[in-house]
């Protein structure tokens, strides 16, 4: 790796998402909104298990589901985590460089999921799953949607800081928001663990 | 009050740009207070109505969407925002902060909470305001005609994001922004109680947001939630909802709690009696408060042993509620007591809000509670609990806190009269509910028949309701009146926290120097061992202070605009709405606004005109 070029001139602190009282105060308020997020999915969560059963006649969880698809989604939202984990290791070295390499790898591995899921939403509508069908219809599309809709404001923000900060190096300003993005990816790759356990796990074996 | 980076804009500007916290306080404080009189409104009009039997006051229709617009807007736009006034204005004084965590986001939380507030009350001039009750229940809900409870829906929603924020704000304000020598066991009760309020509005508002966005999706989009037809289950909207709503009603009454605390032991001249064991009564009644929430579905049908396991739980909330009362009686006890109207309040707050505690274990027992559902018995409990609890909370804030928030004091002497009006008239409203449930009489209904027994209570408590209404005149009077009093401001009371160890109006830099806390009740300490001034924590230099944003209003405007496009379904509208939102979200996001420094000289020149 090319460090000599990335390091910049300024001295950062081991972590400098953490080193200004702004930094703090956005890294705990990130994680209490994480904790908000949580209950909103498992609201969600708690609905689709009230109405996974409910098909009314309509197509359901096992005619419908591919595991090797969504197998597939799975991986390379798993793999867009630990792009972004080596964003933030390269962050804490002071590597610029490669910080927003990862992170783009991040921002193109999220393009692709959500490539799959609308490609997956447009063949559920084929084989007759629209919108109010049924209320399993209903709920599987809000709880996957919701999921769908927060990777796509994460590719935006990230894309939005990488194009902002292309040329600053790393800052005590720009670490915590590079920081708090990548705490906000992680959180929506585990809510997906949690979709493809007790969507499509369930829904195909239970 | 002198700012440099303000003083050449405009006077509006600076106020709907403003991130002074004490600012956005006041904002919040007032508009809520303008809420809360258009909500009592709404009561009294539902009273005239109830006066005598069959009245053809308002109607039938009419008379559902006042009653829900009552609730509503009670709840939701007014009593929370004058509390999120107070903690906004007090938390940082208390605490030894020159401001809140998140300026920024501080003031975009207030104008998502207009915002929501207008596009409720549009409702009225668009065919119809909703007429589903505060609670909303599916099916009603789902399948009320016309655009009501979608506006009901949008307005929630856009508030309930802007209340969230200021949940985390809070949250992340005492946990990191503290004085030194401030510990948490330092803190004084009003914050610990803002700080477990915040907590609650963290994990309780996400779920009103999933239950709202269902009910959105079933009126608007064609979702099936709710449309038992395709297989939709209307329980799951009572469930999302009390799971959000029960958390709520602990989210009005903390605060409260944190008032009186603070309140009782100024004029008692004693320390509060059992600070530890009032902090950890807070803790577990924000605990309980999220494993409660069905006692209000018992006649649903939840089976036997649901019912038990939610009548014990709720039973069980007794006790560290009898705790709390039990300690301020004990503050109370061998003090030198002053009678001023804000520990009048506090005193009657005492046994009224008991009243309502009894009437609320008698309502979780649940083989009992198929008699008293859905009755006066319900109205009566509640309001008990809330006008007992949580609006003489209010009241007994804006006494105590007005000469630190305004610059000065209310005049006792009408305060009084507002105190007593207010007070007989609340037990004449609602003293006499409790019994015109137990005979019988169902809540929400617009009228009863003649020759039921159920006359003359009901024409006591519409009596009631007027002589509340004429106090709360008074106290609007009081307001004007009072103007002049600005002597003695700074410390009217003999404080005991830190908001009274700065002066009145409060510069806004708050402290010029943080303050050093050495004891609970750190001015009191002081006051008893020092000098009578918190001793500095720093020496005097540049203050660094956030810029003031124009962008909130921007991001709450382009919400609100979507909204309107989903509640008449346009397309275009909620396009253009998310792209005002999401813009403003760019530009801030982009734009590095690193603040100003406020120069020692100006700090100085103020400290001389306070000598």
């Amino acid at each position: 790796m090319a460090q000599n070029e990335a390091i910049t001139p300024q001295i950062l602190p081991p972590n400098p998402e953490k080193a200004t009282l702004e930094g703090r105060n956005k890294y705990l308020a990130f994680w209490f909104f994480l904790g908000g997020e949580t209950v909103l999915f498992g609201s969600l969560f708690g609905t689709y298990l009230g109405l996974r059963s409910s098909t009314e006649g309509g197509p359901g969880p096992a005619d419908l589901f591919h595991l090797d698809l969504v197998f597939i989604m799975t991986m390379i939202l798993l793999t867009s985590s630990l792009t972004s984990v080596f964003a933030v290791i390269n962050m804490k070295r002071g590597n610029f460089k490669m910080l927003l390499v990862w992170m783009w790898a991040t921002v193109i591995l999220g393009l692709g999921f959500l490539g799959f899921e609308i490609y997956e939403f447009y063949e559920y509508a084929h084989q007759g799953l629209g919108y109010g069908v049924s209320a399993f219809a209903s709920s599987f599309y809000t709880l996957v949607g919701t999921h769908g809709a927060h990777v796509t404001f994460g590719v935006l923000w990230i894309t939005t800081l990488l194009i902002r900060y292309r040329k600053s190096g790393i800052t005590l300003t720009n670490a915590p928001k590079f920081y708090t993005a990548v705490l906000y990816w992680h959180f929506i790759d585990v809510v997906w663990v949690f979709i493809f356990t007790v969507v499509y796990l369930l829904g195909v074996g239970g | 009050m002198s700012n440099s980076a303000a003083s050449s804009k405009s006077v509006i500007w600076d106020w709907i740009t403003t991130v002074d916290h004490k600012k956005i306080g006041i904002l919040y404080f007032l508009t809520g207070l303008f809420f809360f009189a258009v909500a009592g409104l709404e009561a009294i009009l539902m009273r005239i109505q109830l006066m005598f039997p069959e009245m053809s006051f308002l109607g039938e229709q009419t008379y559902n969407e006042i009653l829900t617009m009552h609730g509503t807007m009670m709840l939701f736009f007014a009593a929370m925002p004058i509390f999120f006034g107070f903690m906004n204005f007090i938390i940082p004084l208390q605490i030894g902060a020159r401001d809140v965590a998140f300026p920024f986001l501080n003031n975009l939380g207030y104008w998502l909470f207009l915002f929501g507030g207008i596009i409720l009350n549009v409702s009225w001039f668009t065919g119809g305001a909703p007429d589903a009750g505060w609670t909303a229940y599916a099916p009603l809900s789902s399948n009320s005609p016309g655009h009501g409870v979608d506006f009901y829906v949008m307005g929630l929603q856009v508030s309930g994001i802007g209340t969230l924020m200021s949940g985390i704000n809070f949250l992340v304000t005492v946990i990191n922004m503290r004085a030194p020598g401030m510990s948490m066991m330092r803190m004084p009760l009003f914050t610990w109680s803002s700080f477990v309020t915040s907590m609650l509005i963290l994990f309780a508002f996400p779920a009103l947001t999933i239950g709202l966005l269902l009910l959105m999706l079933d009126r608007i989009f064609g979702g099936a939630f709710f449309d038992v037809g395709l297989g939709g289950n209307v329980v799951i909207w009572q469930h999302l909802f009390w799971i959000f709503g029960h958390p709520e009603v602990y989210i009005l009454i903390l605060p409260a709690f944190g008032i009186f605390s603070e309140v009782i032991p100024t004029f008692a001249k004693k320390r509060l009696f059992g600070y530890t064991a009032m902090v950890f009564a807070t803790l577990i009644i924000g605990f309980l408060g999220f494993m409660v929430w069905a006692h209000h579905m018992f006649t649903v049908g939840m089976g036997p042993v649901a019912n038990a396991v939610f009548a014990v739980a709720t039973m069980a909330i007794a006790v560290p509620t009898g705790i709390k009362i039990f300690n301020w009686l004990l503050t109370l006890w061998g003090g030198r007591i002053r009678f001023t109207v804000a520990n009048l309040f506090a005193l009657a707050f005492i046994p009224s809000f008991v009243m309502g505690g009894v009437t609320g274990v008698m309502l979780a027992t649940s083989a009992a509670n198929y008699q008293f559902h859905d009755t006066y018995f319900v109205v009566a409990h509640f309001h008990y609990v809330i006008i007992g609890g949580s609006v003489f909370g209010i009241f007994a804030g804006v006494f105590y806190w007005w000469p630190k928030m305004f610059g000065y004091r209310l005049s006792e002497a009408w305060g009084k009269w507002f105190f007593w009006l207010f007070l007989i008239g609340f037990h004449l409203t609602f003293f006499v509910q409790h019994f015109l449930g137990l005979m019988g009489m169902p809540r929400r209904i617009a009228s009863y028949l003649d020759g039921q027994d159920l006359n003359d209570l009901n024409f006591i408590s519409t009596m009631g309701a007027f002589l509340m209404g004429i106090a709360f005149i008074l106290l609007v009077i009081n307001v004007f009146i009072s103007r002049k009093n600005t002597t003695n401001v700074n410390d009217p009371w003999d404080g005991r926290t830190l908001e009274w160890s700065i002066p009145s109006p409060v510069p806004h830099y708050n402290f010029a120097q943080t303050p050093l806390v050495r004891e609970l009740d750190g001015l009191w300490f002081e006051k008893m061992n020092g000098d009578g001034r918190m001793k500095a924590a720093e020496p005097l230099d540049e203050i660094h202070m956030p810029n003031g944003s124009i962008l909130p209003f921007f991001i709450a405007l382009g919400l609100s605009i979507a909204s309107f496009g989903v509640i008449f379904t346009s397309w275009i509208v909620i396009i253009v709405g998310l792209l005002v939102t999401f813009a403003a979200m760019f530009i801030r996001s982009i734009k590095e606004d690193h603040g100003y420094h406020v120069p020692v000289s100006e700090i100085k020149a103020d400290q001389e005109v306070e000598k």
